[in-house]
């Protein structure tokens, strides 16, 4: 490896190795290019598909019917940009409460490590938005166009009366599911029903136009033709998640010990005379593949975890009576050590495991609780830049100061405010004693305060107003200082 | 672009945008196509190091067409807005033009609030919430920073709720303040006055005139100098809001209270400014804020509250 002149120093060379005259013949110009090759996957039924769907079901019955959800007098989850309000049932957030949004990414993330540390890239396979939808979108292709050799079939036959009709038919109802995403995910911010009453009579601003069409439109691409391309080419998670991997980890294998070597054979007959391993070579894995790619050849990072190789492969095995399990969820040390199913199991609880869930609880104990105890009131004081302080009948000095008093609930309020921090310290006695604040909005108030002549030094010193609610036991302190002039 | 005496930068710099952009297809061109191997391991053939070998993972097409529709939105761009050198465009924007759209924009969408004002009267207009709600945000972002936010002002800034006008409280003399400004001058009046000492009675006599702790004694030496200051003042102290002249009468000291103060502002002058806020609030505005500062003093305290 040492270069003859610095052999002191470590180089690594960087020299292609040239091509022998043999490799010449095999050299050829190539599209760096590629050109996309549609994936056809076939249906698939079995306990991971039943899971998938169940998770289709719960995530779209939780985003399509959310916004449809009552709660008092308004929409129970509404996100009112325009007046920075974000109502979730019973609470109400204001921008200053965005810690909350912080708490729930944080959580979420921690979320992804800690399921991918144990099961792999389960959100990938199950959960994530883009292979839900593109679940849904394959399931009206299989209705209207049908499985996977039918569509083979269809794709590549010239256009006639009926595949044109074919095709529309699957058009209309994509168009149709992606529309509905789209108005959906407008629901979020703009009251539902007034949204569909506008929508029907044509007369969306254009800001909920451009969304409803563009979330529509992006929901259509990704999951009626882009597919697996976000997820190879596209999409970070992806890539990062296998940071979060270790032996220990969940991932789909194919047992190569077991299955190899691979090769058809009769019902009846009896692998080992004829020198076969499980295998039958069936590739239906592949066919079933939502990446295309071939499980056998071991992990590759195309690979979602879908788990729809082994739903079908066990079928396979179920009908030749083999045991199941040629393709499983199993950890690398598992394969290599050949591990039992407790002693695998045995394994998630790794430091790795532990210190996420010991975070991702404490984060989200942390968050549920700050919101338990939530004040639903808000106060900020703005002390009054022009006026330094100013000398007033009584021989008092007087500073003025702003209050804006945000009422987060959903009723009238009264707020009573105080002050203290130095002797003799009061409110001007001629302002109104109690601050009358709207449901859910907020209100600057003037607010005088007076101390008597050489009470205090001159300087700054530190105060506090108190802000008591009339009717609810909520009360802020919030700080703020008193100027006293030279 | 007049800061050019020569059209040679202009140039210099579209050619270079177009090139660069001419450059960019190229490049996407020539390096779509590599030799290489067409061996089954999908590999390139390269090997690093003795056995890292280069993987032929290609970049999907569409993700190429991406690229292209850049290049397209570029030209697109490059044709409609400035950026071809000192081209303006096919739609010749500008900031300028953008923000005086933007602006009289706004202004049309207000027109109808502040018509629906014009015609009250600051009496009625006082009562109206929409009107003091505006009137109150106006005079947060215009006023409140001598005033104060409470519009009692502060040393030398005058207090707009205590009813004591230098220049007239009717609303006409108050919406002739803000849309014109003021100037207050007083001048030095030592050398009128006399010696520091009759300086010292006036001030006596001064603080007499509205009850405040003074030494009868100098105050009345003081009398008799006074006249130096009726001239503004009036004889009887009570000011004119004509020339801007404080009441001084009335226990109200905008630049400061006692004998100090008073012999100071004699001693020097004083001149005080209130800038004009004519070209930069429209009338409108200007109406709903002398509506809103009448109000202040005028009883009808802001319905909204």
């Amino acid at each position: 490896m040492n270069h003859p002149d610095s052999a002191d120093k470590r180089i690594i060379p960087i020299v292609p190795q040239e091509a022998t005259p043999s490799d010449a013949d095999d050299m050829v110009m190539v599209s760096l290019y590629q050109a996309h090759k549609k994936i056809y996957p076939r249906s698939v039924s079995g306990l991971f598909a039943r899971w998938r769907w169940g998770l289709v079901f719960l995530t779209q019955l939780v985003f399509y019917g959310l916004p449809w959800v009552e709660w008092g007098q308004r929409q129970a989850v509404l996100f009112d940009l325009e007046a920075r309000r974000f109502y979730i049932f019973g609470l109400v957030l204001y921008p200053q409460d965005f810690i909350y949004l912080t708490g729930l990414l944080v959580i979420s993330a921690l979320s992804l490590f800690l399921f991918t540390a144990v099961a792999g890239r389960q959100w990938c396979g199950y959960a994530c938005p883009q292979t839900v939808y593109t679940e849904i979108f394959l399931w009206i292709e299989r209705k209207i166009e049908g499985d996977r050799s039918a569509r083979m079939r269809l794709d590549s036959a010239p256009m006639s009366l009926k595949k044109f009709f074919t095709k529309s038919a699957k058009q209309v109802a994509w168009i149709a599911v992606a529309l509905w995403t789209g108005f959906t995910f407008v629901g979020y911010f703009t009251p539902i029903h007034e949204l569909g009453q506008s929508f029907l009579h044509v007369t969306m601003g254009p800001w909920e136009t451009f969304w409803v069409f563009f979330y529509g439109f992006a929901t259509y691409g990704n999951a009626g033709y882009m597919r697996e391309q976000v997820c190879k080419y596209m999409c970070p998670y992806a890539r990062f998640q296998s940071a979060m991997f270790d032996k220990d980890t969940l991932i789909v294998s194919y047992d190569e010990k077991r299955g190899e070597p691979r090769g058809a054979r009769s019902r009846k007959a009896d692998p080992k005379t004829l020198g076969l391993g499980s295998c039958i070579d069936c590739t239906l894995c592949v066919q079933v593949c939502p990446t295309g790619i071939d499980i056998r050849k071991g992990l590759q990072y195309e690979c979602i975890s879908c788990a729809a190789c082994i739903d079908v492969c066990d079928d396979v095995m179920d009908k030749l009576n083999y045991p199941r399990g040629l393709i499983k969820y199993t950890t690398q040390n598992s394969v290599q050590q050949g591990w039992t199913r407790s002693q695998t199991l045995r394994h998630v609880l790794r430091p790795r495991v532990l210190i996420y869930t010991g975070i991702l609880v404490a984060v989200s104990v942390a968050m549920l609780v700050s919101l338990a105890l939530r004040t639903p009131l808000k106060v900020d004081v703005v002390r009054d830049r022009g006026v330094m302080a100013r000398i007033v009948s009584g021989g008092m000095i007087e500073n003025v100061y702003r209050l804006q008093v945000m009422n987060a609930t959903e009723a009238e309020q009264q707020y009573k405010i105080t002050v203290a921090g130095l002797p003799g310290l009061t409110l001007a006695a001629d302002q109104e004693e109690l601050a009358k604040v709207a449901a859910t909005e907020s209100r600057w108030v003037v607010i005088r305060v007076q101390l008597p002549y050489e009470a205090a030094p001159p300087g700054s010193h530190p105060i506090h107003f108190e802000i008591a609610a009339q009717d609810s036991p909520a009360r802020v302190s919030e700080k703020s200082v008193f100027l006293v002039p030279r | 672009m007049s800061d050019f005496t020569s059209n040679f930068w202009s140039v210099y710099v579209a050619v270079i945008t177009v090139v660069g952009i001419a450059a960019c297809l190229l490049l996407l061109w020539f390096s779509g196509k590599a030799k290489a191997m067409t061996a089954n391991d999908n590999t390139t053939g390269h090997v690093w190091d003795g056995d890292l070998r280069e993987m032929n993972n290609p970049l999907p097409r569409w993700w190429v067409w991406l690229f292209v529709i850049t290049i397209v939105f570029s030209a697109i761009y490059l044709a409609m807005y400035p950026g071809l050198g000192n081209s303006p465009g096919k739609l010749s924007w500008t900031q300028k033009g953008q923000y005086e759209a933007e602006m009289s924009k706004g202004e049309k969408d207000v027109a109808p609030l502040y018509a629906k004002f014009s015609g009250m009267s600051p009496e009625d207009m006082s009562k109206d919430p929409q009107a003091m709600a505006i009137g109150e945000r106006v005079f947060m972002n215009n006023c409140a920073q001598c005033h104060g936010s409470d519009a009692r002002g502060s040393k030398s800034f005058p207090n707009l709720t205590d009813g004591d006008w230098l220049h007239g409280g009717t609303p006409d003399k108050i919406k002739e303040t803000i849309a014109k400004g003021r100037v207050g001058n007083m001048p030095p009046m030592a050398a009128a006055v006399g010696t520091p000492d009759d300086v010292k009675n006036v001030a006596h006599y001064v603080l007499s005139l509205s009850g405040s702790p003074h030494d009868s004694l100098r105050a009345s030496l003081g009398k008799a100098k006074f006249g130096a200051c009726a001239a503004c003042h009036g004889m009887d102290g009570k000011g004119n809001p004509a020339l801007g002249a404080p009441n001084l009468t009335d226990d109200i000291w905008l630049h400061g209270y006692g004998e100090n103060a008073i012999v100071a502002i004699v001693n020097s002058g004083k001149v005080n400014q209130m800038p004009a806020q004519e070209g930069k609030l429209s009338d409108g505005q200007i109406q709903v804020l002398t509506s809103y500062v009448w109000g202040l003093s005028n009883g009808a305290k802001v319905a909204a509250r």
